[in-house]
């Protein structure tokens, strides 16, 4: 049986883990591969590396973190943030990613979903939509950080997104985002049921029934969290076993 | 011991180099190297194909490069030289793939790539995320693992095998999904050893040491 993902997420500036990471034992815990390693034996199923910087000039810095990382961790590795082009993609690749997220780029230009995954299939391409709730049941994109809105429907756009050939989409409530509120349901559940590929629930995580209820409240086929691994409010093997209390399916 | 992980230009060899480049270090396995000359390919020891991508584009892309099929057969079929495919370099061992269009593989396992058809429509395709295992028959590459054991899937495609005593291992996602194969010299896996964490090193760890 298929295994529900749980994917702690790492928010890389300049090389190093910008939210604080507490492990007990990290040499460095603002060196994304001590924290990827450490993850790895915890038994987490992906890792994802979000560059929220992510100018041209910092790119060398990502491609080393994820050689670096795929030296060591033999696990999916997922990198996003200022992914442009398909050539983007291919250094990302290249460099040790097993899969790459595209954002802004792909809002301002779907066809740049398409262009990848003919390239390089649709399995290691991944569409960060981040949405606000704009009116009951209707969430519009946005992009920049949650700071420019586009008047595009997210629904819509994940349906798009599917078609263009994106194997997975990483769905971001700009609304929960840092709130610890849980995630926001009806939209993951809208998202979940407009496409036939697995959505990710990322956004708003601050208890273990939050990772629960992305599952099977929302449809979420994975869920992301970033601060309650980081600061060290629960483990892995914690979630892993309150997920299964529940009846989700995880990997022991 | 020369092993070579064949370049073709499809998806991501770097874990897949990092991995078979680690246990081999650590199983005193001899060299690992990635590369697409044919002249290496045809003289190494032991040959992986990987794959990432739709089956005509990676079809495509292989044949593509002068001489290196041709290379891959000359250590495969002509000297025996154990051979791993890997995800879509596993699904080109097949007779025919259907991925967009009727595309011919190397017909080394008689079967079919179609795809996934889970008999509960809610399912979702592609297959992504870690699966178990379950072992149908005993072999050197899957020495150490049992069923149960989880490994990472991605993929919208499988292989229908023509003969079941091809099919060494399968895992269930809404009714069977072929997961590894094997015949003779040359073994498949439709999940990514590389990316398998420990059950996935102990099978390139296998893999580096069998003599079939």
């Amino acid at each position: 049986m298929l295994k529900t993902r749980i994917i702690p997420c790492l928010d890389v500036a300049d090389g190093r883990v910008v939210k604080g990471v507490n492990f007990v034992d990290l040499i460095d815990a603002g060196d994304p591969v001590e924290s990827a390693r450490a993850y790895d034996a915890a038994g987490a199923d992906e890792l994802c590396f979000l560059d929220i910087q992510a100018t041209h000039e910092n790119r060398g810095t990502m491609y080393d973190l994820a050689t670096r990382t795929a030296e060591q961790c033999f696990m999916p590795l997922t990198i996003g943030g200022g992914v442009r082009t398909p050539d983007d993609v291919r250094n990302l690749l290249l460099a040790g990613a097993d899969k790459v997220s595209f954002n802004s780029a792909a809002v301002a230009d779907p066809d740049v979903v398409a262009r990848a995954a003919d390239r390089f299939g649709s399995q290691c391409i991944v569409v960060a939509i981040d949405a606000k709730t704009v009116a009951p049941g209707k969430w519009e994109i946005f992009t920049h950080g949650g700071r420019k809105s586009t008047g595009i429907d997210a629904v819509e756009f994940a349906k798009t997104v599917a078609t263009k050939g994106a194997g997975e989409i990483l769905l971001t409530s700009m609304d929960r985002d840092g709130t610890r509120a849980g995630f926001n349901i009806p939209l993951t559940r809208a998202i979940s049921d407009a496409v036939n590929i697995p959505v990710i629930a990322s956004g708003g995580v601050g208890t273990l029934d939050h990772l629960v209820e992305g599952v099977t409240k929302g449809g979420a086929s994975a869920v992301l969290a970033a601060s309650i691994f980081h600061f060290g409010d629960f483990t892995i093997r914690q979630a892993k076993d309150h997920m299964a209390a529940a009846g989700i399916p995880v990997r022991p | 011991m020369l092993t070579v992980i064949v370049d073709y230009d499809s998806g991501n060899l770097h874990s897949a180099e990092k991995a078979f480049q680690r246990i081999a270090a650590e199983t005193d396995a001899g060299q690992v190297i990635v590369t697409s000359d044919p002249d290496q390919v045809a003289g190494a020891d032991r040959v992986v194909l990987p794959g990432d991508g739709a089956f005509p584009a990676c079809r495509d892309a292989l044949f593509a490069q002068t001489g290196l099929f041709d290379a891959i057969e000359q250590a495969v079929t002509q000297q025996a030289r154990p051979f791993l495919g890997i995800c879509v370099g596993m699904q080109m061992m097949a007779t025919t793939g259907h991925e967009y269009r009727p595309t011919p593989g190397f017909d080394w396992i008689s079967g079919d790539i179609r795809l996934i058809k889970p008999d509960n429509p809610n399912m979702k395709v592609p297959h992504m995320g870690w699966n178990d295992l379950i072992i149908d028959q005993h072999h050197p590459i899957v020495d150490g693992i049992k069923t149960g054991d989880h490994v990472y899937f991605v993929h919208s495609y499988h292989m229908q095998v023509m003969h079941t005593r091809d099919m060494l291992a399968h895992a269930d996602y809404g009714g069977p999904i072929t997961a590894i194969v094997g015949h003779e010299n040359r073994v498949g896996m439709q999940f990514h050893p590389e990316k398998s964490q420990q059950a996935g090193l102990r099978m390139i760890a296998n893999f580096l040491k069998w003599r079939p």
